[in-house]
């Protein structure tokens, strides 16, 4: 078995997650922030396109920005020497792009969760934004954050459409997991196409299992703490 | 001249609200102004107001401050006029909310130690401090031996008093209290509402409490507002206002329970007409404006048969005779219902339950216990 698509899914995704965390984070509480229903709104649209697009359009998207003969591509390689269409980077920046609505919708919920009286109350304290967020407004949100970090990880690691579109299917550079069970179908070899539907099944499996005891060992360790 | 740490806290205040219109005026000098009101009657948005997590429309609001040297510093919190809204972390005002707001993933100690402020520059010096200021509060309102729970571990009463040593720490320069104890158990509210009264009159600066709780507004209270619908019904000194409330709404959240419309039959009598036109005498003159009256259910004395026979010769017997009365038991009152409607609660004790004893053949109300009202119910 050719083990490259497994690493580069587990480098693509590991990657990617970082990024949509924070970046899905910092959107989530810029868009909390936003006082005008209606600039809300457009905002929130704006960042869950990518969601409700068809995976293969806004990769498409993607390409007319990123290609090599389009604005944004030909300043990159002219000025920087950085060929993002079909290289590695590529199927970051798609896994990123599509994992990021759902990081931040779950960001967001988490956020307006939190009892507006806490915020208030941390704000009649004397707290900087920075602190409340910090101190306050995370922390209780966390468990709904880091459950929308999971949902961005296996979404990120099952990402085809938008790759295929940007990145290509190259084997041993862009041809991620899924890719590779696409590949190993196509060519009629159902046998590779198993070991590769495992692993990814079995990653999957793993990152919710360890979101769920994450959310039971915290919840223990604060009813422990209290006891002392 | 105002003598040390003594504030002004003066507020005026217009909001529309999606029902109705907030405007409200008042000033506070070190005692505790109440709101009382029914809820939703635009009593939080006051204090919000004030502790400046909403703007009003239209106002001003601002605190006078005595100086070292005597002189006197105002403070602008709020200015329509002149478009000045200070943040909430500026205006240095303690909130306590109505289920306290304590962070949940904040241990006691790091929540008072959250509203202790930085008051000196180096870095470890004000760790110190902070955890001193910290310790001394949780002396102070009884925590010791909880600084390391979480506020999900302690009681409705520990909860209240971590807060308000949390919002003390902090050492705000006004106190608003939002129904403090709606979110409490019955029992635990008593001995609290003292607590909170002695404390009330130790730290000596200007405190608003609204509150739907004729008691607790009572008891905590030097000075109140009763309000209704975002607008202020009456205002004055608490225990005036309860003797004479004015008017009939002003009446009844006072806690006056029996009110009527009335038919003024000579200087000093009236017919009350929901009570099947009971004839009564009064102290006070009846006015032109005066429309209704109102007799609170404890101001009613039972007379036997015979008592009844003395007085009723008398232009101020104000008899009342008790026909089929409905009679529901408390632990320390009988709620008795007469037929016209009257609402009298007689004392009794917990050994008590036999209901035949309880109605006498007649009640009597003193002339000085009716109140005089203007009727504003046609407005409403």
């Amino acid at each position: 078995m050719d083990w490259s698509p497994v690493l580069i899914s587990l480098r693509t995704a590991s990657l990617s997650i970082i990024l949509t965390f924070f970046l899905g984070i910092l959107a989530a509480w810029a868009v909390v922030g936003i006082k005008s229903k209606k600039w809300k709104a457009i905002w929130d649209g704006i960042l869950t396109l990518p969601l409700v697009l068809p995976p293969t359009v806004a990769g498409f998207f993607l390409l007319y920005l990123l290609g090599v003969k389009r604005p944004v591509g030909k300043f990159l390689v002219t000025y920087f020497g950085i060929k993002i269409a079909f290289s590695w980077s590529a199927t970051v920046i798609a896994a990123v792009v599509m994992s990021f609505p759902l990081m931040y919708r779950s960001a967001r919920g988490a956020f307006e969760q939190v009892d507006g009286d806490l915020i208030d109350a941390a704000r009649t304290l004397g707290m900087s934004e920075w602190n409340i967020f910090r101190k306050v407004l995370f922390p209780n949100a966390l468990p709904g954050v880091v459950s929308g970090g999971v949902l961005a990880f296996s979404r990120g690691l099952g990402e085809f459409g938008a790759t295929a579109m940007i990145a290509g299917n190259i084997a041993g550079k862009t041809r991620t997991l899924p890719m590779a069970v696409y590949s190993e179908v196509a060519a009629g070899n159902m046998e590779g196409a198993y070991q590769y539907v495992t692993i990814i099944a079995a990653i999957a499996f793993f990152s919710v299992a360890l979101m769920n005891y994450g959310s039971i060992w915290s919840e223990r360790k604060r009813q422990n703490d209290g006891r002392k | 001249m105002m003598e040390e740490n003594e504030g002004l806290l003066t507020a005026h205040i217009q909001k529309a609200l999606k029902e109705y219109q907030l405007t409200i005026s008042f000033s506070v000098k070190n005692g505790c102004l109440g709101i009382l009101g029914p809820s939703g009657c635009g009593k939080s948005m006051t204090l919000k107001s004030i502790a400046g997590i909403t703007d009003p429309d239209f106002g001003r609001i601002c605190l006078q401050k005595a100086q070292e040297d005597g002189t006197c510093l105002e403070q602008v919190f709020f200015d329509s006029k002149k478009r000045i809204s200070l943040p909430p972390r500026k205006r240095k005002v303690g909130y306590l909310f109505q289920n306290y707001a304590l962070f949940p993933n904040m241990t006691v100690e790091e929540n008072i130690m959250a509203g202790v402020v930085n008051r000196d520059r180096k870095k470890e010096d004000t760790c110190k401090n902070k955890k001193k200021r910290a310790q001394e509060m949780m002396e102070r309102f009884r925590l010791k031996g909880l600084e390391n729970r979480y506020p999900g571990q302690l009681s409705g009463g520990q909860q209240q008093r971590a807060a308000l040593a949390r919002l003390l720490a902090y050492e705000p320069q006004v106190l608003l209290l939002d129904e403090p104890f709606s979110a409490m158990d019955a029992y635990l509210k008593e001995e609290l509402r003292m607590e909170l009264a002695n404390l009330l009159e130790s730290c000596r600066k200007p405190a608003v409490m609204v509150t739907h709780d004729r008691d607790e507004a009572y008891q905590l209270c030097s000075h109140l507002l009763l309000m209704s619908r975002g607008t202020v019904l009456a205002s004055g000194e608490t225990r005036e206002l309860f003797q004479n409330p004015v008017t009939c709404q002003a009446a009844r959240i006072t806690g006056c329970k029996n009110i009527s419309r009335i038919r003024p039959v000579g200087p000093y009598q009236v017919l009350a007409m929901d009570w099947g036109g009971l004839k009564l005498t009064t102290k006070k003159p009846v006015t032109e404006e005066i429309g209704a009256i109102g007799i609170r259910a404890h101001d009613f004395t039972a007379l036997s048969g015979q008592e009844a026979e003395e007085l009723s010769g008398r232009e101020d017997a104000n008899l009342i005779p008790v026909r089929n009365p409905r009679i529901s038991e408390m632990p320390f009152e009988w709620y008795i219902t007469l037929e016209n409607g009257l609402w009298w609660k007689r004392e009794k004790t917990i050994y008590c339950h036999d209901k035949m004893k309880v109605v006498p053949p007649w009640l009597r109300v003193d002339p000085e216990a009716i109140l005089l009202l203007k009727d504003d119910r046609t407005k409403g």
